[in-house]
């Protein structure tokens, strides 16, 4: 890929990741959101982590379910941990001490 | 600057210091790749600068590695990066009143892992636009610095020390968690996370995003309307 080619991609990703960030903030913010649209928007937040998040920690790299992930196995206590403590740091470092065990341990 | 000023850029700093650590985890690898692609070290800065978002990233440089031309790498970079439609949409609830160049920027920036943070402490109600500014270009600054971290020593950097590479799963369960306030949000939550993992296994790309999402929300809105003692219960208040 030329360099003037290249400059030419990756202002195009600009412009189609950009505008999906953009628009629904220029337009929503101004005005009156509808009701129900604000209660379905109430949901998206916890559902949007999930959908992010489930597929992959259960998923291998192949796409296929997997029970003995050390990604699976260590966001069980890393979820309790999350739970009970609330603290999002703490998480993070639970998380990764764990995650760097279970590796060490599993190959 | 005053007292306030410095102690809400305080805040947004330390909300970001989860994000930089799992985007130098990210960052490094997507540089080690892209130089193998054959990019130069400017080409990977201004990709880091100009686009910031890491997924589309790692396919655009793939798809170059292998001749790809620059219509699929841009067509397939907006199918990846719609789920930020969603985002955006939820943070606007929170901005009214907020003016359209600082709306810009902040939506220039808007990423899973800086909506995730932003979005859980606009919830929380102490956060502002500009603790979310300082969360978002700080976060795009160790993006940018990583990556290019990534393409100029890649190869000596170890990869995955101290579970480095769980860090961004690690926060997204932390906010996940914080986010679910009452039993129908984390059922709808559960709902949204299998579906997730059934629509990935049949659906190319990551459609399983969007669609788990759309789907699980709705469902949450409908039992709220026909079934409103179905998990009305709250979950204790989220004070993290």
């Amino acid at each position: 890929m030329t360099p003037e080619l290249y400059l030419l991609c990756i202002l195009g990703m600009c412009l189609v990741t950009f505008t999906p960030r953009w628009l629904p903030l220029i337009w929503l913010s101004g005005r009156e959101i509808p009701p129900l649209f604000v209660r379905w928007l109430r949901f998206v937040p916890a559902s949007i982590l999930s959908a992010l998040v489930v597929p992959s920690i259960l998923l291998d790299q192949a796409g296929n379910l997997s029970l003995i992930r050390p990604e699976f196995l260590v966001s069980l206590p890393t979820l309790a941990y999350a739970w009970w403590s609330r603290s999002l740091g703490g998480t993070v470092v639970v998380g990764m001490l764990l995650f760097y065990a279970a590796e060490k341990f599993m190959y | 600057m005053s007292l306030q000023t410095g102690n809400s850029h305080f805040q947004g700093l330390s909300a970001a210091v989860p994000i930089w650590i799992g985007y130098a985890a990210v960052g490094v690898p997507f540089g080690v790749l892209a130089g193998q692609a054959g990019l130069s070290i400017l080409q990977i800065a201004l990709m880091s600068i100009i686009v910031f978002a890491g997924s589309s990233q790692f396919i655009a440089v793939s798809m170059i590695g292998s001749g790809s031309g620059i219509l699929p790498i841009i067509v397939t970079t907006f199918f990846v990066n719609l789920r930020h439609l969603l985002m955006s949409s939820t943070l606007a609830l929170h901005l009214k009143g907020v003016s359209r160049g600082r709306l810009s920027l902040l939506a220039a920036e808007i990423t899973d892992e800086t909506f995730a943070v932003n979005l859980t402490r606009f919830a929380r109600g102490d956060w502002d636009e500009r603790k979310a500014l300082v969360v978002n270009y700080t976060s795009h600054l160790a993006w940018i610095a990583s990556s290019v971290a990534g393409g100029m020593l890649g190869h000596i950097i170890p990869q995955g020390a101290f579970g480095i590479n769980y860090a961004l799963t690690a926060m997204f369960l932390a906010l996940l968690v914080l986010q679910i306030i009452s039993s129908l949000i984390g059922f709808i939550a559960l709902v949204s996370g299998v579906l997730a993992v059934i629509i990935a296994q049949v659906l190319p790309g990551n459609w399983y995003v969007i669609i788990a999402t759309v789907v699980a929300a709705t469902l949450g809105v409908i039992i709220q309307d026909r079934f409103p003692s179905f998990l009305a219960g709250k979950v204790k208040a989220h004070d993290a």
